[in-house]
């Protein structure tokens, strides 16, 4: 129906108020960390940080976050995209199980991935004992390179695959029967009608890969790969603070650069929402090519679920008590984990709010400029975010420095954008019309916000609650630098016991990782509406 | 607020005639922009007690913004909007939505989802006490024939049904004015006829004072007692659905409202000399004596002529013809270039191309336009 509803609210029409001061509170809030980190590199004067920058040491850095970031995103895309072709358009026999069954990689923190490899595959593994009786002296070295970039392409390729899947499913396959009536081959009318049409979420989901890959710290360390994170963590612990904050500015430039670049080749393109109303019909029959697409999907799953849910579970099996207790699991770290990430799914939730609503509905340069702000955090890495309220809690909050307050108020800088992502979502959906219908009624404008759009957008409000929840549970950099002395969590935990080589007492607390894991996928999932079929 | 005007009258349908005494709304000067884009130009409007007027036109000439503005959903940039007498809005006096008194029926109904239809109803008298609101929604419900279905969700409820409940939402907190914006461009065509006879006889019910919003012609005449044509932010033309239809005041009502074809004509005395033959001067609506010797365009409606087809001299030509359903819309096109619709039954057909005299069968005067008001690319 034609209409003439005007829909978007015109700049003149003036802001809220109180809600835009308390957006922009938050705004600086987060920025604020980042204003600090750029003070301290310039105190390092110019001279110093051009030979800082220019060593061969420091250009090795990048050169090797650079080779991490590009052949893990080529990678994701190539695993990813051909998985969720296979499982949305063609007769793969076991579809449902497999979309599972290749989504679920996501769920293991990449640093569990990451030591359950060493052990499986590292010299004297498990992998390798197995394999002694038949003259097997040594695997290829998994330290390195080779290890960081399989094991962070293993655990992030789902964001390509169900980013992809989504558009796949929202595509209306008439548009292909169309091609195909234009004489093209199914594999012309791929090209020139699917791909054009999938590309933005591709790069949807490549750049979360790549952003992942470029701050993951987990693995790097584990891995022994002088990436980015891993440098800037031992500069930073073996007092090389000037050096440490040099890096961190590198690294937010190149991440920076990654989100220019991914901006850039987006364009104009709108991403396609799954509203789309397409209709998927005609299945693509695989014919004898089943059996290799089905040994792929197995072979992928397998490797990068079973290689980590198999060691976990024989450590679980062997007990860890060899050791003092000293690195025995307490509950008392799933407690605190368990607190902290309350707190922060808490303060992000009330502080997401004002910034999200005026993001849906008060869409302005200066309300876009709040709900960017709260998205540097998310490009920001987690060990930079850390570094960076170390610096800010010394110089200037000497009294929350080291406490839980200071390490909530990093989490919450860091998952922000997941609780504004969900409720501006919900916020979105919410039909203009409803609370204008609410104001007619007799309601004041917060009346109406109460009575009729905070119901409606409670789920979304969750949502997003759970998430910042859950993937705090996770968070590793930031927790090992800002933890007040002793405080131990379930990530602490397995960093300890990794590092110092006792693998057996991890087995506990990354096993609940990956169950909470597990939850988070299952709120991702059901935030997106994203039926597994 | 609204105590004397209302208090939904089931004693009877009343009176149509629009009451001359105070208006229950007005709008002067009414000026509304967006940025550089002005949507709304010096609007003026008068709307009497117990009345329905349709501001009618096509989308995007500012119809839905004006009802907005008299909701106080959205800010003038100039004039004034009042209510019983009282400014609501000017450039010194704002009152928000909720202290209007003004009720609105949203084009999609905007059922909140999470509130049965009851909850629906009484959403809107919070401040009465229980008893009293419970009487109130029951009523409502059983004014729109919805007695069973209070318990429903939005969701549980047909398109029909939804904008009975919404209806009777709007109408609940007795409203002094009532507005509908495309109330029922949501529904299928046979329950859209079905549904305006049904709205009429509820607003006319309670005695409300309306303003509805719609691009659809039929029915705005269908409903209204008074039809305003809106075109790119101005008012063309106010009056009974009869006389805007015959006797539109610019081409663009004329042309708005059911098709029209324009007849170049030439005026000397008691004739108009056209394609179609003369047509004597007294049958053309108040043709001053100024314009005699001049050149006009004379409106014409499909049901104003009948095309015969004839062997020798002819008219013109048919060069379309649109099955309608019961009748059947020929296009013909006079000798000297004229295009000219007219409307037969379905079951008297002409060929194509056949060669026709078109007879004048009018019983009423026709509407007239000088020439120099022609549009600058006129396709009609």
């Amino acid at each position: 129906m034609a209409t003439d509803t005007p829909t978007i609210d015109d700049a003149g029409d003036s802001l809220p108020l109180p809600t835009t001061i308390a957006s922009g509170a938050v705004a600086a809030a987060v920025l604020l960390p980042l204003v600090w980190l750029v003070r301290t590199a310039l105190d390092v004067g110019l001279s110093e940080a051009i030979a800082i920058s220019t060593r061969p040491s420091t250009v090795q850095v990048f050169v090797n976050s650079a080779a991490l970031v590009v052949v893990v995103t080529v990678a994701s895309v190539l695993i990813g995209v051909p998985l969720a072709y296979l499982t949305v358009r063609t007769d793969l026999p076991f579809r449902r199980g497999f979309t599972i069954a290749v989504s679920l990689p996501l769920v293991v923190p990449s640093y569990v991935g990451a030591f359950a490899f060493v052990s499986a595959f590292g010299p004297q593994g498990a992998f390798q004992r197995l394999l002694a009786p038949l003259g097997v002296e040594r695997l290829p070295e998994i330290y390195g390179f080779p290890g960081a970039a399989l094991v962070v392409t293993l655990y992030t390729y789902p964001y390509v695959f169900i980013t992809t899947r989504a558009a796949l499913k929202s595509l209306d396959t008439t548009l292909i029967d169309a091609a195909r009536t234009l004489e093209h081959s199914r594999w012309e009318a791929f090209r020139r009608v699917t791909i054009p049409q999938i590309k933005p979420a591709v790069g949807a989901g490549a750049l979360l890969v790549a952003l992942y890959a470029l701050s993951d710290f987990g693995t790097p360390a584990i891995m022994q790969f002088d990436a980015f994170t891993r440098v800037i963590y031992v500069e930073f612990t073996s007092f090389g603070r000037d050096v440490a904050s040099l890096l961190s500015l590198q690294l937010v430039a190149v991440t920076l650069l990654i989100l220019g670049l991914e901006s850039h080749v987006r364009g104009n393109e709108p991403l396609y929402a799954g509203r789309q109303g397409g209709r998927t019909s005609g299945v693509v029959p695989l014919g004898r090519w089943k059996y290799v697409a089905v040994a792929a999907c197995l072979a992928i799953s397998g490797l990068a679920l079973i290689v980590p849910v198999g060691i976990l579970l024989t450590w679980l099996a062997q007990g860890g008590a060899e050791v003092g207790s000293a690195l025995a699991f307490r509950p008392a770290y799933a407690v605190n984990s368990i607190g902290v990430s309350a707190g922060a799914a808490l303060v992000a939730t009330v502080a997401g709010l004002p910034v999200a609503y005026l993001a849906a509905k008060h869409r302005s340069r200066l309300t876009d400029a709040f709900e960017r702000a709260t998205y540097v955090g998310y490009a920001v890495p987690g060990v930079v975010l850390g570094l960076a309220l170390v610096y800010l809690g010394t110089s200037y909050a000497q009294p929350i420095y080291q406490t839980v307050y200071l390490l909530i108020a990093a989490y919450v800088v860091r998952f922000l954008p997941q609780a504004v992502g969900s409720m501006r979502a919900s916020f979105l959906r919410v039909n203009p019309a409803l609370p204008e219908a609410a104001r007619t009624l007799g309601r004041s404008s917060f009346g109406a916000f109460r009575a009729v759009t905070l119901p409606l957008i409670a789920p979304g409000l969750l949502g997003g609650a759970a998430l910042v929840f859950l993937t705090t549970m996770k968070e590793l950099p930031a927790t090992l630098l800002l933890r007040p002395s002793g405080f131990k969590t379930l990530v602490t935990h397995i960093w300890t016991a990794t590092a110092s080589g006792y693998y057996g007492h991890a087995a506990v607390p990354a096993l609940i990782l990956v169950g909470v894991s597990a939850l988070s996928m299952l709120v991702i999932l059901s935030q997106e509406g994203y039926d597994v079929k | 607020m609204s105590n004397s005007t209302m208090h939904a009258t089931q004693d009877g349908i009343e009176p149509t005639e629009t009451d001359a005494s105070a208006p229950v709304l007005e709008l002067n000067g009414v000026s509304k922009s967006y940025g550089p884009e002005r949507v709304i130009e010096e609007l003026s409007l008068s709307v009497h007690e117990g009345e329905i007027l349709t501001l009618l036109g096509p989308s995007g000439c500012g119809k839905t913004t004006t009802l907005r503005l008299i909701a106080g959903l959205e800010r003038p940039n100039g004039g004034e909007v009042a209510l019983n007498g009282a400014a609501v809005s000017n450039p010194d006096r704002f009152v928000e939505p909720e202290d209007r008194g003004v009720g609105v029926v949203f084009q999609e109904f905007a059922l909140f989802p999470h509130l049965t239809a009851a909850e629906n109803v009484a959403f809107g008298l919070e401040d009465w006490d229980a008893d009293a609101r419970e009487e109130r929604v029951d009523e409502l419900l059983d004014l729109v024939g919805l007695e069973t279905q209070g318990d429903s969700y939005p969701d549980e409820l047909s398109g029909g049904q939804q904008q009975r409940v919404a209806l009777a939402r709007s109408l609940a907190p007795e409203p002094e004015v009532l507005l509908l914006d495309e109330p029922f461009s949501n529904l299928d065509v046979d329950l859209r006829v079905k549904m305006r006879e049904e709205v009429r006889r509820i607003l006319k019910e309670t005695g409300v004072t309306a303003v509805s919003v719609t691009h659809d012609q039929e029915e705005a005449m269908s409903i209204s007692d008074r039809v305003a044509v809106m075109n790119d932010g101005r008012i063309e033309q106010v009056g009974d659905p009869e006389q805007v239809f015959q006797q539109p005041e610019s081409r663009f009502v004329a042309g708005f409202l059911g098709h029209a074809s324009f007849l170049p004509g030439y005026v000397h005395g008691g004739e108009v000399t056209t394609g179609l033959g003369p047509i004597p001067r007294d049958q053309i609506n108040g043709l001053a004596g100024t314009y005699d010797r001049t050149r006009i365009d004379v409106l014409v409606r499909p049901d104003d002529i009948r095309a015969v087809p004839v062997d020798g001299e002819a008219d013109g030509r048919v060069v379309s013809r649109r099955y309608l359903g019961p009748t059947i819309l020929y296009e013909v096109r006079l000798d000297d270039d004229t295009a000219v619709q007219c409307m037969h039954n379905h079951d008297e057909s002409i060929p194509l191309d056949t060669g026709v005299r078109i007879e004048l069968d009018a019983d009423h005067e026709l509407a007239w336009f000088p020439t120099d008001q022609r549009p600058a690319d006129a396709d009609e």
